[in-house]
């Protein structure tokens, strides 16, 4: 049955396009969480339904509007983050309802919700072309380069800005490559699951994964394996089952992290807790 | 030879001065402790050294450089904080958190030889948010001393430790300046742990009432006495307002 499946193309270009996503998702993920940015995913992604509807409406492929209205959105909100005193989650919840309220607006003057409007919202894996499958493997392999390239600057100034300042590291530089790898990662990955669920492939995975991870770079590989798992999983049962396969792809990561605080609570599990809350400005 | 020169450092805050015209210079191999009471513009004037703040008027040079020109000196420096603020829950081993302070293209055996020098290299593989306080602090010294700094910045290293982790501490520390020949700019409510192991003094509030060796300020009781009663009404002030 699974060799069935697996024969088929579209199938073959929607995992290997989900692992991508799912691995890519998962280490940006964990810097953002990690950061106490846990809904900046979401923001943008909800910033860049805006950029989504725009596309439509203008006749240009939504996902480059997209990337462009994302990657503006989240230089916008650290620069007013870094001028303004404004707390992390109410920039997050100005740029959440600011994208939804333009993609709504252009929307109506574009004639209503279509099809189209549909996939982004809740992803369209098993629809994604060959040349998608090239763009996300392009994109996935490139974050992920630069991300080795500056891991130790990364993961410093992810663990103490001031520290990592006094140590040379040019923190604010390092902040603005991060949300542009956001933004960048998120459109990336609104095929897979859409804008409304996309912030669960951000967290979840990550959540996860410090329960069980002692270090770093156990945590990157615990939270890419529970990620990529989630994602293969999920697509194939949804085939199988007819379901959706975003929903699916983050409920099993749900039912992971739900398996994991119940091993906690057992006394299974001999790892602290990780609760994510707004950063303390 | 003078490492650091501060000449005329004055900071100005909307709540009031923290800093008023502080002038002194750090030669190298120094052992200086700086002591004053709470607000007395110890941690602004390390935040102004560490190029944190610079919003200030005055001159910081830093190996015969202005700080505001050359940001090179930050590479010879090592900085311990009050108390490292990171998530209780960051991911990171002891060895991974030290390895933050490696320079580019250092050797990696260096982690393991700092994890050594401070007794920590036993916990190297623990999770650095199930370390003690002490234990904590330690790993930040290793993390500051990995890229062998000329000059070791702790910012009242010890607050909140128990008395056997501060006893460690303060012994690591006299062996980084007289082993190594480490430079130490220490801030520190300690008077005793000052009088044992610094050379050289200033004493901060907001202006700089005394610098110069250490026996000299420890030997006029008149200087003692009057830190200790500034202190006091600090103290007191700190605590009626909290």
């Amino acid at each position: 049955m699974t060799l069935e499946i697996l024969s088929y193309g579209f199938m073959q270009r929607a995992i290997v396009s989900g692992i991508a996503i799912a691995l890519l998702c998962s280490v940006v993920g964990l810097f953002l969480v990690l950061r106490r940015y846990s809904l900046f995913g979401d923001a943008i992604a909800h910033s860049s339904f805006g950029g989504i509807a725009a596309g439509l409406l203008i006749g240009i492929y939504p996902l480059w509007t997209a990337y462009a209205v994302s990657l503006l959105s989240a230089l916008i909100i650290t620069r007013i983050r870094q001028k303004f005193d404004i707390s992390g989650e109410a920039a997050v919840a100005v740029l959440l309802s600011s994208g939804i309220a333009v993609g709504l607006i252009l929307i109506s003057i574009s004639g209503g919700f279509t099809i189209d409007i549909f996939s982004f919202l809740f992803g369209s894996i098993l629809l994604v072309s060959v040349e998608d499958t090239i763009l996300i493997l392009s994109l996935t392999g490139a974050i992920l380069i630069v991300i080795l390239l500056l891991y130790r600057q990364l993961i410093y100034s992810t663990f103490n800005e001031e520290q990592a300042k006094v140590s040379g590291i040019p923190v604010e530089k390092i902040n603005y490559l991060i949300v542009f790898i956001a933004g960048i990662t998120v459109v990336t990955s609104i095929q897979l699951v859409g804008i409304l669920l996309i912030s669960a492939l951000f967290v979840i995975p990550n959540v996860t994964a410090i329960m069980y991870g002692r270090s770093f770079k156990q945590t990157a590989i615990l939270s890419s394996s529970f990620a990529v798992s989630s994602v293969v999983i999920g697509i194939l049962l949804s085939y199988v089952l007819d379901i959706t396969p975003a929903g699916t792809i983050v409920l099993i990561s749900i039912t992971i992290l739900a398996t994991t605080m119940g091993l906690k609570s057992l006394g299974l599990m001999n790892r602290s807790s990780f609760t994510v809350q707004p950063r303390a400005k | 030879m003078s490492v650091v020169e501060i000449k005329n450092l004055t900071v100005q805050y909307p709540s009031g001065r923290a800093l008023d015209n502080i002038s002194f210079s750090i030669n190298e191999n120094d052992f200086l402790g700086i002591i004053g009471p709470n607000g007395a513009g110890k941690s602004t004037l390390f935040s102004c050294m560490l190029d944190l703040n610079s919003d200030y008027q005055g001159e910081i040079k830093f190996f015969g450089k202005n700080i505001r020109k050359s940001k090179k000196y930050l590479k010879e420096i090592g900085y311990v904080p009050q108390k490292p603020i990171f998530e209780k829950n960051f991911p990171a081993t002891v060895k991974e958190v030290v390895r933050m302070g490696l320079k580019k293209g250092s050797d990696e055996k260096r982690v393991d030889d700092v994890l050594q020098e401070v007794w920590i290299h036993e916990l190297s593989h623990r999770r650095i948010g199930e370390l003690s306080g002490g234990q904590q602090q330690r790993v930040f010294i290793a993390k500051a001393l990995v890229g062998n700094p000329k000059i070791l910045i702790l910012d009242e290293p010890v607050t909140g430790i128990d008395k056997q982790s501060t006893e460690l501490f303060y012994s690591i520390l006299g062996d980084l300046n007289k082993k190594q020949n480490i430079t130490i700019i220490w801030s520190s409510h300690d008077l005793d742990a000052v009088n044992k192991l610094a050379n050289k003094v200033a004493c901060l509030d907001r202006t700089l009432f005394f610098h110069g060796v250490a026996e000299e300020f420890f030997g006029n009781e008149d200087l003692v006495k009057q830190y200790s009663e500034a202190s006091m009404q600090k103290h007191m002030h700190h605590h009626a307002e909290t």
